[in-house]
């Protein structure tokens, strides 16, 4: 197993919320990430505003690992109500640091770790004035001391305060004031730097660090949506943010000023869904950011624009359920209800992301699928990708990118005919045609959720509602062929024992894979990327005796979305479940992994 | 069954508007309501002011909610595109559709239980945004598709067909609507078609969210002795406060009327709304009297008709917006993509 060691470590942070401890944490990520050492940075924080525990865990992995390792080698235990818990994380061998203005006996307990108290609270009294700056100034501090442990470079953390107060000069000698409090302190009073310490490589000049929200934001900007609407809901609220943003820098008019684009808060998630299917109806590409309890809501307008075939996106940002549940603890709990969302036969396109290299990629690519294929699509992302900075490859754009905006009719085209008719398979492969409002009247037709026949016309005839409804399954399954593909990763050994994952478990199953080989046991990988499942999903199932679907829920959802779509045995697939809300981390899936194959082995 | 189109036969001699489009040419499917609806009535007006606006009917939006009242938008305009959306939730489709395309006229077709129950909130948050849109609330207190139970409009001491009379403090829509800071705000009733065509018309061309609660009796539940919203007690009670008519920017204003008692508002397309105040003492544009006035008569079981209220200073949410005048679904994809430069550029925040 890993670390702790030279660039193989995990700094886990334990602060109370809204200290403002969040840009300490940043820095502290970002001066490794400088150096040039891939980093992985989780924030583990409580639904609240002000006053519960909050932590931020990173992860410094030279060998570049993506996920949660599973173990903690530094806690800074920053927060008093936390000290039990985060002294008990620790693992052995590991180093707490702490604040020793107030004596802490009780953290002598663990003869198995080394504690380092440093008076931070005290260093800052005397030399900051303002109190809301004192505390401001000890998460800073705290950057410091940490900073001479594991040996990070001054010179980075200087440049990133630099950076971040480019606008108030005075701020950057405060702070770096505060840091040097803490490193000098350290490096006065402890041997340093530690046996687990940082040391520059060069493996991040091409990657940048962003979290999925920002990352799919940007997806929207590039395909070209210009109207959104959404309600607030953690965690996907930064979606929003993000394109605002962008829209802002990106998208208003040269001359004029005026925007092109339209974002509405909308009143609830119900007028969300009706306000993106409207505007995608009259030929805006369009969406909204949401979360579980948002989609629960949206239910109804999902089903209306499956059946009057409306190309609108939905990223679902999953949080832990059901009902509230945990709003800011990661979960893939809305695999079943996004696949079938809405009461009646309805089924969808749902694309997982794993990075936000994905994301970004496959937000564009959710808005060429809904229009070609004129029908909701459901973008799934959680709060572990959506809100936590990733380290991926820099963000690219194709330039010669064209949107595919399906199959619209024009007035010329709508000249040359004799009549239209909207639900009509006239090319054979299950996709009307649509027409926008306001374009020639003989494009005119009615939307209607009631029962309508190939003409768009109201019917209770059950033969023209079969012929409807049977071609909206047979274009939801022609969508196989053109949704994301699975990624596999063999082994180098033939294997009898394949896994499946989804989403943001991909980094925690790609690390397990890899070091359960190492240990001689190889496994076959595959990331199913998109629903409707494509037929090497079932192949590959059928390759192997045993397959491990890794959920992060309760109720295996992915696993039973399997068996309910292909015709695969239940006795071949074992669910590993994780849904304590925490992100996954490799070792709990070599555990569950090794458990069972070496039961198989005894048997 | 399946819908039945009527075939369009023009009469000779048929009277054609500045678009040489005959009445007809804004006609629908065949209605499907009970003989007699006041729906029916409501729908012939709206064709009617369509008509005579000379509106291309592809140029228009017919957007609706469900019930009784939003099967109508398939009995107007088959020129038009339609809508019939989901219960209650016709106000942000059609706010959504709005916003791809500013420029076509949007009429939303609602009622009171679509409306003053499930619809509410959305109703009230079109009205915040001042949508540019007419919203026709055809008003008949009582839900006909499930048979004749009470929707929040219904008045107390409304006696239902059967059972009790009605107990709970009703709903109404225009004294909701000044409340909430809707621009244009109107009562009208079925039975006068006259009133009713200049009402929407000026409703269509007032640049904001327009409101008409039309009562529009239902004959198979709601038309009997002890009802308030049959025809019989609407015509007994029926109060016109402000007639208002909509000049067109070519046309002149003729005041056929003693000064004082005739107020132009001008609308942003030049034209005006002429209003002619039957009761001299009102004013329409004045909110808080509006609120007085009709907070009066209901009190005292009149039904106030008439434009009740119009503020055409607001902005409507397409300017509040900062948009385009071109509508977005016309702005080309070279104009929307950032390109990849400026994304290698927007990434050093993330080193």
């Amino acid at each position: 197993m890993s670390g702790p060691g030279l660039n193989d470590f995990v700094i886990k942070i334990g602060t109370v919320n809204g200290t403002g401890s969040a840009s300490a944490n940043g820095l502290l990520m970002k001066s490794i990430f400088r150096m040039g050492i891939p980093v992985v940075g989780k924030n583990v924080f409580p639904s609240n505003i002000q006053g519960l525990p909050t932590w931020y865990e990173i992860r410094v992995s030279g060998d570049g690992h993506a996920g949660r390792s599973g173990e903690v080698h530094m806690m800074v235990a920053m927060n008093q109500a936390t000290y039990d818990q985060d002294l008990a994380e620790l693992a052995t061998g590991g180093v707490l640091l702490y604040d020793s203005t107030w004596p802490r006996p009780q953290l002598e307990n663990r003869p198995d770790v080394t504690v380092i108290g440093v008076p931070l609270m005290a260093m800052c009294n005397e030399v900051v004035k303002a109190a809301r700056s004192r505390i401001l100034m000890k998460n800073m501090a705290y950057v410091g001391a940490v900073a001479a442990l594991v040996d990070i470079d001054l010179g980075v953390i200087r440049s990133l305060i630099e950076e971040t107060f480019a606008a108030k000069a005075k701020l950057i000698d405060s702070n770096m004031e505060a840091v040097k409090l803490g490193y000098d302190y350290v490096k006065a009073n402890y041997e340093c730097p530690l046996r687990f310490r940082v040391s520059a490589l060069d493996k991040t000049s091409d990657k940048v660090m962003i979290d999925g929200n920002t990352a799919a934001a940007l997806g929207c900007v590039y395909a070209g949506a210009t109207f959104g609407a959404w309600y607030p809901i953690t965690p996907s609220t930064s979606l929003m943010d993000g394109f605002v943003k962008y829209c802002k820098k990106l998208r208003v008019h040269e001359e004029s000023g005026k925007n092109k684009f339209c974002i509405i808060q909308a009143e609830d998630e119900l007028a969300a869904a009706g306000l993106i299917i409207g505007a995608a109806w009259n030929g805006a590409r369009a969406f909204t950011p949401t979360s579980g309890p948002g989609i629960s809501l949206m239910s109804e307008w999902i089903g209306f624009a499956y059946y009057t075939e409306i190309p609108v996106v939905f990223f679902d940002i999953q949080r832990t359920g059901p009902s509230t549940g945990m709003p800011t603890r990661t979960q893939q709990c809305d695999i079943q209800t996004t696949a079938y969302a809405s009461h009646g036969d309805t089924k969808h396109i749902v694309l997982y992301p794993s990075d936000p290299n994905e994301c970004f990629d496959f937000a564009v690519r959710s808005f060429d699928l809904a229009e070609r294929f004129q029908t909701p699509v459901f973008f799934l992302s959680d709060i572990d990708l959506g809100m936590n900075d990733w380290m991926v490859d820099e963000l690219t754009w194709d330039d010669n990118y064209v949107p595919d905006r399906g199959k619209v009719l024009s007035e010329d085209d709508l000249a040359k005919m004799d009549s239209f008719s909207r639900y009509l398979d006239v090319d054979g492969d299950h996709i009307p045609y649509r027409t926008l409002p306001g374009t020639d009247p003989k494009g005119a037709y009615f939307l209607r959720g009631s029962g309508h026949n190939a003409h768009a016309r109201y019917t209770e005839l059950g033969h023209e509602y079969q012929e409807v409804v049977d071609r909206l399954l047979a274009k939801w399954e022609s969508a196989k062929t053109a949704v994301p593909a699975p990624v596999v990763q063999k082994a180098a050994s033939q294997t009898r024992y394949g896994m499946i994952a989804i989403g943001t478990s991909d980094a925690a199953a790609t690390e397990a894979r890899t070091r359960l080989e190492a240990d001689g046991m190889p496994i076959d990988y595959m990331r199913i990327r998109a629903f409707p499942f494509t037929d090497e999903v079932e192949a590959f199932i059928a390759d192997h005796e045993e397959v491990f679907v890794i959920d992060q829920n309760r109720d295996a959802q992915l696993l039973n979305l399997l068996l309910t779509e292909t015709s695969v045995p239940r006795e071949k697939l074992t669910p590993v479940l994780h849904y304590s809300g925490e992100p996954l981390n490799y070792r709990f899936v070599c555990d569950e992994l090794m458990k069972r194959i070496k039961l198989r082995k005894i048997a | 069954m399946t819908s039945f189109v009527k075939p369009k036969i023009r009469r000779s001699n048929e009277p054609l508007n500045e678009l040489g489009l005959a009445r007809a040419d804004y006609e629908g499917n065949m209605s499907t309501l009970c003989a007699g609806c006041g729906h029916d009535s409501v729908t012939a007006a709206i064709v009617r002011a369509f008509y005579e606006l000379s509106i291309p009917p592809h140029r228009a939006l017919k957007i609706s909610g469900i019930g009784c009242s939003s099967k109508t938008t398939s009995y107007f305009m088959n020129d038009s595109h339609g809508a019939n959306t989901v219960h209650g939730r016709m106000p942000s489709f059609a706010t959504g559709a709005l916003s791809a395309n500013n420029d076509l006229a949007t009429i939303g077709i609602s009622g009171d239980g679509d409306s003053l129950s499930i619809g509410l909130g959305q109703m009230a948050h079109a009205m915040r945004r001042n949508v540019n849109m007419l919203y026709m609330l055809e008003n008949n207190g009582v839900y006909g598709l499930t048979k004749g139970q009470f929707s929040a409009s219904a008045d107390f001491g409304s006696l239902p067909k059967k059972g009790d009379p009605n107990e709970f403090s009703p709903i109404d829509p225009v004294a909701f609507a000044l409340s909430v800071g809707a621009t244009f705000i109107a009562r009208s009733f079925s039975g006068d078609r006259k009133q009713l065509v200049s009402l929407i018309k000026a409703g269509l061309k007032h640049k904001g969210f327009a409101i008409i609660d039309v009562i529009s009796p239902c004959v198979s539940f709601n038309d009997h002795k002890g009802s308030t919203k049959s025809y019989a007690h609407t015509y007994e009670f029926y109060s016109k406060a402000v007639h208002a008519d909509y000049i067109a920017p070519s046309q002149e204003i003729v005041a056929a009327y003693d000064e004082g008692e005739v107020m132009p508002v001008e609308l942003h397309d030049g034209g005006y709304i002429q209003l002619r105040k039957i009761d001299n003492s009102y004013d329409p544009t004045d909110r808080g009297a509006a609120f007085n006035r009709v907070m009066a008569s209901d009190n005292a079981n009149e039904i106030l008709t008439g434009l009740l209220y119009i503020d055409e200073s607001q902005p409507d949410l397409h300017r509040t917006q900062n948009m385009e005048t071109r509508p977005l679904n016309e702005i080309p994809y070279t104009e929307l993509n950032p390109g990849a430069e400026a994304l290698s550029a927007l990434q050093s925040e993330f080193r």
